[in-house]
């Protein structure tokens, strides 16, 4: 069997690019091995863990399970693309830095991509919203609880609503005052 | 001592780097061209390998080479742990190892190995031999307890009925103090389920040849332990090999074990020196790696009616799997910490580390206590509640008293830890008003509140060596880079180094640059970090070798300020004179001009070992709420608040991540977390992150993290061990407050729907009528 | 990488059909959250496949001349929830496949693969099932269209001839007008799960809104194949709404659900869960009726 290749065009952090790839490849193959974007992580390569996730077309999706021919045309964004040409974090980084969201780091970049989509959505979301938003993604350091905040603070920013950011800080107890049946 | 750097929650000196995604993984810094390893895992829980027809995977292309138990030439048996070696061959750990065996003892073990060109033509020629192995099939046993039986399966020559270990304790005499009367009886089995640790980025090694020795670039916890390890795994000179380790991402203990290290570098000189990857696949990683053992605990006590122990015995049986990994010290951790967490005068214990044809159990975020935790708590609110005392006064009354002096690791108990800590805690979730409140609820919704605790200490003297070597170099600004062997696996260990160097030597932590990757052809010697040691055991040596780079510092001084050493001190930065608080010269100036002088050039640098002789008490505890949903045998937690004293908070910032991510997999292993075989074939049944259940972001409520800060006075600085006992108190808490919410007090994990649907359905508060016969009760 | 002996690109239906015809043996690969995995797993190893991830005219939401909703096949999982038309008229699809993985994984799936790979956890499934969609094919011949309970065959095959691909997925107007559904994913965490057993229900109520005109209930992983519960649908027709009514609905749903004893949940504890499914969905459905059933 002679190897199937193809070249694809799309546009990956803002520059347009045409890349042979082997059709067999997955998207995380194509950035990490052909463009050496390695922030995209390899962590379960089934679409479980989330380490992976790039934004296509305005939408989170898990590179592993993505066909790189399937880039054809699409517009993608990785971590490597959200720092700025000076170095500069870009305001939801600079909360994963500041919140303590960050430790091995492995989980990290899947992490931001999806929470960059969450906070330039326009949208606020509740605290269960946020977290379902998430929950693509497994970490095994932080138990998401400065991963929540980080996103949460940075939402709320977007949204002009600073003060309210500010209060984000401490921990506490949740009140549940009603009964919560699973259904 | 007032602090500057040290107590402040400086930013981890890697997070901006990982925040950009630039921060390079092993995988991220191997080259494109590496060949790749993929292992040949056995079928059979239990066999000889006969034979491995190789032909057909050999012709499949891209595949390089295909290596098998057969090809070993010489067969020399290594052990895995992480420990520090012993020169006495009675303190060593088990070598029962092989890079590749033709007798294996579990559903996975690595009977051979395939290079190809890529990991399809990997994959494929695995699937193909996978069908060429002939095996002898021989009967196996899963269960500790089964395999101490007469007539189960034997795995390893030299120890009969498959016991690793067998050790007991025993203080004054149950036999006569159970004579007592008035006593009440309290007797119960706990069971732990087998789970792994799941750092997200799995194992993974590459290796290559440079002169007449082997590089081997892994994601480690331990490089100076793995150079030895890969060295006696392939009878070789342990000069022969230099080990890298990057940046990790995760370990939790996996990662103290040698792994695939041995068997990477063994195959690049079988290809003279070529550049070969092993990437372990996730589903491998489950099954290949190590995993937390399972251990079953009997523990009986007898009450007198004050509520306190007459006497106490335990008994524990802990699955370590097919090979030895870290032998008995995890089993003996739990059964030596039983007698100190609820001291009493008369005290029966046993406990044996059993061999079984499972997958290897190790080191996890605990090393056995999140076991012994669940055991002891779950024991101690079965006592409480057998006296009809409040759980939390019960344990007020009966644990470790403060003065408490343990002999043996001359450990003591100088503050009043346990009730500071269930004082914040308690208050914190308000812990006394839901109590009361969740009395007495009826209905398919009920909510409850508990608490527990555990025992830990915090590194591993006085069982085996404590050593840490540490470098400082100072730069002609007066920066310094800083080298350890205490590794930065996620933690945040190079941070808090930094700021003790920043404390000692009074420069900006700014100022202060780890050198994270370790070398062992660079970084001096230390044995890595676990045992939650690490902020404890680096803290002395960093200590030590600062105050050394700041004597030459302060000599140099001398020669350009012409003072005297003792009118002088680094403060700020600046060399001031004591006298009258003059700033003599910046810290910069001063490294400059010693490396530039022509009267006596000096690069400024220290480095010393410290051998600690030391260990400490960490204690705290966890406050759970939860609701459960009765029908649906389902549990939501609702509340969780860990406190602990780790003593002086190097990083509060840092140190409650580390509490989250304890508290996360306490969750994990509370409610959902349980790797499973096949009965029938010993294959393992859920090996993958989806069948597997990590608890997800939607499975955890905001987590609670304080601490009680009662300085540490045998540590450097003030410091203990936080890494892992946040993992211990959580699953026991959470089945206390079931406990309180429904009545039923289950006592093994994880509190899964399975398992409630089956002790909701047996204690009456499901009443499915159409299920005529009740369901037969498993286990015990 | 993926282990594909070769990849066919579609590039319109028509040429899909050609394909299908042209390599016999090659496989759909739409979304490929299944089939990539399996690839990766060794089952489908070594296969050829056709692509038609790239036909986008293949996606979106839409009403009909005969006022179907019409779902395109590779419409993703995420597309559908926030699609309009759904959330007018068959929210409760849209809430059920907002559980399926995770939110990277709704990216990618798309609910002509979770029907037809057969699989009897797939979230839509049961509530396709339960609103008795309609699936279109398009093959040499044009397109035809299958009842859904027909187009299920059996465990992990359905009702595809070797020159078909699922075009669309159709709801008739009479089965979502007034009609309100609830869908409980019963798995073993909140998120990155399939279904340990799941159940959709959806109610017509009475213009008193006191009597249960019309129910339909669906279950995955209650049997091989997504499966209604006739015999309790047939119990409650036309029945008052009232607790002793919706309990013994909810008893009735065992002469149909028949799950079975694996390692990943016992037969015992997947049959008690369906009853307390089907009572709390049918409570939920007559609240987003507007009627009253108390808890």
């Amino acid at each position: 069997m002679s190897k199937q290749y193809k070249v694809v065009h799309c546009t990956v952090n803002g520059k347009e690019i045409e890349q042979i790839v082997d059709v067999r490849e997955s998207l995380t193959d194509m950035l990490r091995n052909d463009l050496r974007l390695t922030s995209v992580k390899k962590g379960c390569e089934v679409g479980e863990c989330g380490a992976c996730t790039v934004i296509i077309n305005g939408e989170g999706f898990n590179s592993c399970i993505y066909l790189a021919v399937w880039a054809e045309g699409k517009e993608i964004w990785t971590l490597e693309g959200l720092t700025g040409p000076g170095g500069e974090l870009s305001d939801i980084q600079q909360a994963f830095v500041d919140e303590g969201a960050i430790q091995c780091g492995f989980c990290t970049p899947g992490f931001i991509m999806t929470s960059w989509e969450i906070v330039n959505s326009g949208k606020e979301y509740t605290d269960d919203e946020l977290r379902k938003a998430l929950s693509g993604h497994l970490c095994r350091c932080t138990g998401y609880e400065n991963i929540f905040r980080a996103v949460k603070k940075t939402m709320l920013r977007h949204l002009g609503k600073y003060e309210e950011a500010e209060l984000v800080n401490s921990q506490g107890i949740t009140e549940y005052p009603e009964p919560m049946p699973f259904k | 001592m007032s602090n500057k750097y040290i107590g402040q929650s400086v930013t981890r000196l890697d997070a901006r780097d990982k925040a950009m995604g630039r921060i390079k993984y092993t995988d991220d810094m191997c080259d494109k061209g590496a060949l790749v390893i993929r292992v040949l895992h056995s079928t059979v829980a239990n066999g000889i390998v006969k034979k491995i027809d190789t032909e057909e995977a050999e012709k499949i292309p891209g595949v390089v080479r295909v290596f098998t138990c057969f090809d070993l030439e010489e067969k020399h048996y290594y052990p895995t742990a992480g420990h520090p070696w012993s020169t006495d061959p009675a303190h060593q750990d088990i070598a029962d190892r092989l890079i590749m065996t033709d007798r294996p003892l579990f559903y996975g073990d690595d009977i051979g190995a395939v290079v190809a060109e890529d990991e399809v033509a990997a994959a494929q020629a695995i699937r193909v031999l996978e069908k060429s192995v002939e095996y002898e099939e021989l009967p196996f046993v899963l269960d500790a307890q089964e395999a101490m039986k007469e007539g189960a399966p034997q795995l390893h020559e030299k120890y009969p009925n498959n016991v690793l270990a067998h050790t007991e304790i025993h203080m004054g005499s149950v036999e006569e103090a159970i004579k007592e009367p008035g006593l009440t009886k309290v007797e119960g089995w706990y069971e732990t389920q087998p789970v792994q640790h799941c750092h997200i980025e799995n194992f993974i090694c590459y290796a290559y040849g440079e002169g007449d020795r082997t590089v081997v670039v892994t994601s480690t916890q331990i490089p100076h332990i793995v150079r030895r390890v890969i060295g006696q795994a392939l009878g070789m000179d342990w000069g022969k090999f230099r080990v890298i380790k990057p940046y990790v991402g995760g370990g939790f203990g996996n990662k103290q074990d040698v792994l695939y290290e041995p068997l990477c570098a063994w195959i690049s000189i079988q290809l003279g020196g070529r550049l070969v990857k092993l990437d372990v696949p996730r589903e491998d990683t489950f099954i290949s790696n190590r995993i937390r053992h399972a251990i079953r605990y009997h523990i009986t006590s007898w009450m007198r009616p004050d509520g306190s122990f007459a006497a106490r015995t335990i008994k524990a049986w802990c699955n370590n799997g097919a090979y030895s990994s870290h032998g008995h010290a995890i089993a003996a951790k739990g059964l030596n910490a039983f007698p100190q967490l609820y001291p009493c005068d008369n005290i029966d214990g046993e406990t044996w580390t059993v061999y079984t044809n499972r997958s290897v159990a190790g080191a996890m975020r605990g090393y056995g206590m999140p076991q012994a935790s669940y055991a002891f708590e779950c024991h101690a609110e079965d006592c409480a509640r057998a006296m009809k005392m409040d759980p939390l006064e019960f344990r007020r009354k009966n644990l470790m008293p403060v003065g408490y002096y343990h002999a043996f690791s001359k450990n003591e108990l100088y503050s009043d830890t346990f009730n500071q800590c269930f004082d914040k805690g308690a208050e914190i979730i308000g812990y006394y008003d839901k109590v009361k409140k969740y009395k007495n609820q009826t209905g398919d919704i009920r909510r409850g509140i508990a608490v527990s605790t555990f025992w830990y200490n915090t590194a591993v003297y006085p069982i085996a060596l404590e050593t840490s070597s540490c470098r400082i170099v100072m730069n002609q600004d007066g920066s310094v880079q800083f080298q350890l062997g205490e590794t930065e696996i996620g933690q945040g260990a190079d941070t808090a180094a930094a700021q003790m160097i920043a404390e000692e030597l009074s420069i900006p932590v700014s100022m202060v640059h780890p050198v994270s990757c370790q070398d062992t052809d660079i970084t001096p010697f230390g044995t890595g970090v676990y045992a939650s040691r690490g902020t404890y055991t680096l803290g002395f040596s960093v200590r030590q070798t600062a105050m050394l780079l700041k004597e030459k510092i302060l000599e140099a001084a001398h020669q350009f300020t012409r003072m005297p050493v003792y009118n002088l001190d680094l403060i700020d930065g600046k060399i001031v004179r004591t006298t009258d608080g003059r700033e003599l010269m910046s810290i910069g100036d001063l490294a400059l001009s010693k490396l530039y002088t022509t009267d006596g050039s000096q690069h400024l640098t220290a480095e010393s070992t410290y051998q600690i002789k030391s260990n400490a008490y960490s204690f705290g505890c966890c406050f759970a709420e939860v609701e459960v949903d009765i029908p649906m045998c389902r549990v939501r937690l609702l509340n969780i608040v860990n406190v602990h004293d780790c003593g002086q908070v190097i990083n509060p910032l840092l140190a409650s991540g580390q509490v989250h991510g304890g508290q996360s997999m306490g969750i994990g292993y509370a409610l959902s977390e349980k790797l499973m075989w096949d009965e029938k074939t010993g294959r393992p049944l859920n090996n993958n992150l989806l069948d597997y259940k990590l608890s997800s972001f939607m499975d955890h409520p905001r987590l609670n993290a304080a601490f009680v800060e009662n300085y540490e006075p045998t540590s450097a600085y003030g410091t203990k061990g936080l890494g892992e006992p946040p993992a211990c108190p959580v699953a026991p808490a959470i089945r206390n407050a079931i406990g309180a919410a429904t009545g039923l007090y289950i006592n093994e994990l994880p509190l899964s729907p399975h398992t409630l649907f089956r002790e909701f359905s047996d204690a009456g508060l499901i009443n499915d009528p159409w299920r005529k016969e009740e369901q037969g009760k498993e286990g015990r | 990488m993926y282990d594909m002996k070769a990849l066919y690109e579609a590039e319109s239906v028509q040429d899909a059909v050609r394909l299908r015809l042209e390599h016999p043996d090659a496989q759909i690969l739409a979304g490929g959250s299944d089939v990539l995995v399996q690839i990766r797993e060794g089952r489908r190893a070594g296969a050829e496949f056709i692509s038609i991830y790239m036909l986008d005219e293949l996606r979106g939401v839409s009403i009909d001349e005969e006022e179907n909703i019409r779902i395109g096949s590779l419409t993703s999982f995420s597309h559908i929830t926030k699609d309009p038309i759904i959330q007018k008229y068959i929210n409760v699809l849209g809430e059920a496949v907002d559980m399926v993985g995770g939110p990277q994984i709704r990216a990618i799936g798309t609910i002509g693969g979770n029907t037809c790979n057969g699989v009897t956890s797939a979230d839509s499934a049961s509530t396709l099932m339960a609103w008795d969609a309609v699936i279109e094919l398009t093959g040499s011949e044009g397109t035809r269209r299958v009842p859904i309970k027909d187009f299920y065959i059996k465990a992990k095959v359905v009702d595809i001839r070797p020159d078909e691909i699922q075009t669309a997925i159709l709801i008739p107007k009479e089965s979502y007008e007034n009609c309100f559904g609830h869908y409980i994913k019963y798995s073993m965490r909140n998120a990155l799960d399939i279904a340990t057993t799941g159940c959709s229900v959806n109610a017509v109520l009475s213009d008193d809104k006191k009597r249960f005109e019309r129910v339909r209930i669906g279950y995955g992983v209650a049997s091989p194949i997504p499966i209604r519960a006739y015999s309790a649908e047939e119990f409650i027709k036309g029945k008052e709404i009232n607790e002793e009514n919706i309990k013994e609905f909810a008893l009735t749903v065992l002469q149909d659900v028949n799950p079975r004893d694996s390692w990943r949940a016992g037969k015992a504890l997947r049959q008690h869960i369906s009853v307390v499914m089907a009572e709390r969905a049918l409570k939920e459905c007559v609240k987003l009726a507007g009627g009253e059933a108390d808890e």
